[in-house]
């Protein structure tokens, strides 16, 4: 099945967006997966393209983190497959073009860290396991500037509010200046400041021509730079194309969306997330 | 200074200045991963090394290193595989490195006993002896150091590291092989029981004054050289075993500096309470409460595994 991109996430944005036909960063056919012995993810298909902000939507365990997670490749697929940047999962290599910030979890561990060190952990691969030079600090001054942390560049991780050490760890995937950012709901308990943060991020990730794919559980504030979503229930893909209405507050009333794909499902979006 | 005039002294205090460098630089990654514990079990399960050693009659040292090293991988594989049941076999096998260890001795001939590797034995360090800890030491300096950025990567958040593409597995035999050769290293100054507080006594002493990783490394190797050093020239005046002069001060100084900080922390946690809006005080408080805890956990890692946190990484996701 082939998956074409809406028309109508090209007229809702402003900035450059991709052309149907670029190489996906993401590809996942089919893609199954088992947690605990249990079917998780039941055929997932799921595209990425270039430039491209993608939400993954869904109900609690309908299989969301579980899918960016074989993406990343901790948790290995069952079934189907996975392509990173055309390369097939298995013999993909480059890791530094992907920017994960995991489900929240907290940023701290045994020891005392700085935020300035856990962003700049973001910057190692496996080329660049040793000295990190002065591109290297560039990037990390960015990335907490570019969530407004670098005040606080210099203080122990432990010692910031549950909403401050989600910024971190976004500064620390933003750090790697990701070609694909994956981000698994860092809008959870987040305030309204950090949400245009956020907001702001993503679109200047879209202006570089950067792809994101985002696991959230409400459109918000970000819904205008939506340019398609993808409602998993149960581990299958039941909706793949514009926003469901039933989650963007503003629905866009006026647009008249032409949207083949989506509008099989079109009935089946309300309520999808309950 | 007059203890310097003798030999046995010098290799003392060189044996112990290495294993004060040494043990707090490891341990510094064990205690944020939240293993604590890891250097006991590995220094229960030298045991059956040292055991092995005496009764084939060869040096329990080496073989103490290579049992150490293999158990120390098998701990490792059992905590990749099982993140939950992981803490109940480790424990069984550190059991059976004593028993091991205790069955062994009991049966070589002559009277080996185990006493002076279970609590050391500093004063008969041999110039053979100070050649191997020596070319040990800085091999574990070289890994720890050298390699502190991926370290501190997979120690910090074990699965974003494995996403970044560093070589997760990789770093995590070498930490706990590393551990390891420390461990046998350090069980000449003060003894297999006691190795493990002279990795994370010197770091929980450290974390209660430092907010930076690097600096917290650094304070804690500062402090185990200070207490192994220190520790070591009493026993030149006062009659006492090294090993626990050693980490009875090192404790003490913990005691000491939490009876310091812990006002002008409470007095800063006030300070930020005051300043920020009452939605993150509550996020404030339950991080110190968390951190607390954590310190409690180190505080009290000379117990066996079973008592200590599971040891993972990073606290579970929240499903
Ligand atoms: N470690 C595990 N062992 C067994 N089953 C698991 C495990 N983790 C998750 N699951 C199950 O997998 C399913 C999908 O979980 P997943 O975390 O992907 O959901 P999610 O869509 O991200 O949910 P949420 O919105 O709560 O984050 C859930 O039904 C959950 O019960
Ligand atoms: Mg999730």
């Amino acid at each position: 099945m082939r998956v074409t991109r809406p028309d109508t996430a090209i007229a809702r944005t402003s900035a450059p967006t991709a052309q149907v036909d670029a190489a996906p960063v993401v590809r996942m056919t089919g893609g199954t997966a088992e947690l605990g012995g249990r079917p998780v993810l039941r055929g997932v298909d799921l595209k990425v393209f270039p430039g491209e902000v993608v939400a993954l939507l869904g109900a609690n365990g309908s299989g969301k983190s579980t899918a960016v997670r074989t993406l990343v490749g901790l948790v290995p697929l069952t079934g189907g497959r996975i392509e990173l940047f055309g390369t097939p999962h298995g013999r993909f290599k480059d890791w530094a073009r992907i920017g994960y910030v995991p489900q929240r979890t907290t940023a701290a561990a045994g020891v005392p860290a700085s935020v300035r060190e856990v962003v700049a952990s973001g910057r190692l691969d496996r080329r660049r396991m040793f000295r990190l030079g002065r591109a290297d600090r560039t990037a990390v001054d960015e990335a907490l500037a570019a969530v407004g942390m670098l005040d606080r560049a210099g203080d122990g991780i432990a010692h910031l509010s549950g909403g401050q050490q989600q910024r971190v760890l976004i500064a620390r995937a933003l750090a790697r200046r990701p070609d694909l950012l994956i981000m698994d709901e860092p809008m959870a308990g987040v305030d309204l400041a950090s949400q245009e943060v956020l907001a702001e991020t993503l679109r200047r990730q879209k202006q570089e021509g950067r792809a994101v794919l985002l696991v959230l559980h409400e459109l918000g504030p970000l819904e205008p730079l939506i340019d398609r979503a993808v409602v998993l229930r149960d581990g299958c893909v039941c909706h793949d194309g514009v926003p469901p209405e039933a989650l963007g507050q503003h629905a866009l009333p006026g647009h008249d969306h032409v949207h083949p794909h989506a509008d099989d499902h079109a009935h089946a979006t309300p309520g999808l997330l309950t | 200074m007059s203890l310097l005039q003798y030999d046995f002294m010098q290799r003392a205090l060189l044996a112990a200045l290495l294993v004060g460098m040494t043990a707090p630089a490891v341990g510094v990654y064990l205690v944020q991963r939240r293993q604590a514990f890891m250097g006991d079990g590995i220094g229960h399960i030298a045991l059956t090394g040292v055991g092995l050693g005496l009764l084939l009659d060869r040096s329990p040292v080496l073989l103490a290193v290579l049992t150490a090293a293999a158990g120390a991988v098998v701990i490792e594989l059992v905590r990749e595989h099982s993140k939950v049941s992981g803490d109940l076999a480790l424990s069984v096998m550190f059991y059976g490195g004593i028993a091991g260890g205790v069955m062994l001795a009991s049966q070589s001939e002559g009277n080996s006993n185990l006493d002076a590797y279970l609590f050391g034995q500093l004063t008969s360090v041999a110039p053979e002896d100070i050649q191997v800890i020596v070319i040990l030491a800085i091999a574990v300096l070289a890994v720890t150091i050298g390699l502190r950025r991926p370290l501190f990567t997979v120690c910090q958040d074990e699965e974003f590291a494995r996403v970044t593409g560093l070589p997760v597995r990789a770093l995590n035999l070498l930490i706990a092989v590393t551990a390891a050769v420390t461990v046998t290293v350090a069980m000449r100054v003060v003894g297999l029981l006691l190795v493990s507080a002279l990795m994370v006594v010197p770091v929980a002493i450290a974390q209660q004054l430092t907010r930076t990783f690097a600096v917290t490394m650094a304070t804690a190797i500062a402090v185990g050289v200070a207490v192994s050093v220190s520790g070591t020239t009493l026993t030149y005046y006062v009659d006492a075993p090294p090993g626990a002069t050693i980490v009875l001060i090192a404790i003490a100084l913990f005691v000491l500096v939490g009876l310091l900080t812990a006002p002008l922390n409470l007095r800063r946690a006030a300070r930020r309470a005051a300043a920020v809006s009452s939605a993150e005080v509550d996020v404030d408080v339950a991080a110190t409460v968390g951190a607390q805890r954590r310190d409690a956990s180190t505080g009290s890692s000379g117990t066996m595994s079973g008592t200590s946190p599971a040891p993972t990484a990073v606290e579970e996701e929240p499903r």
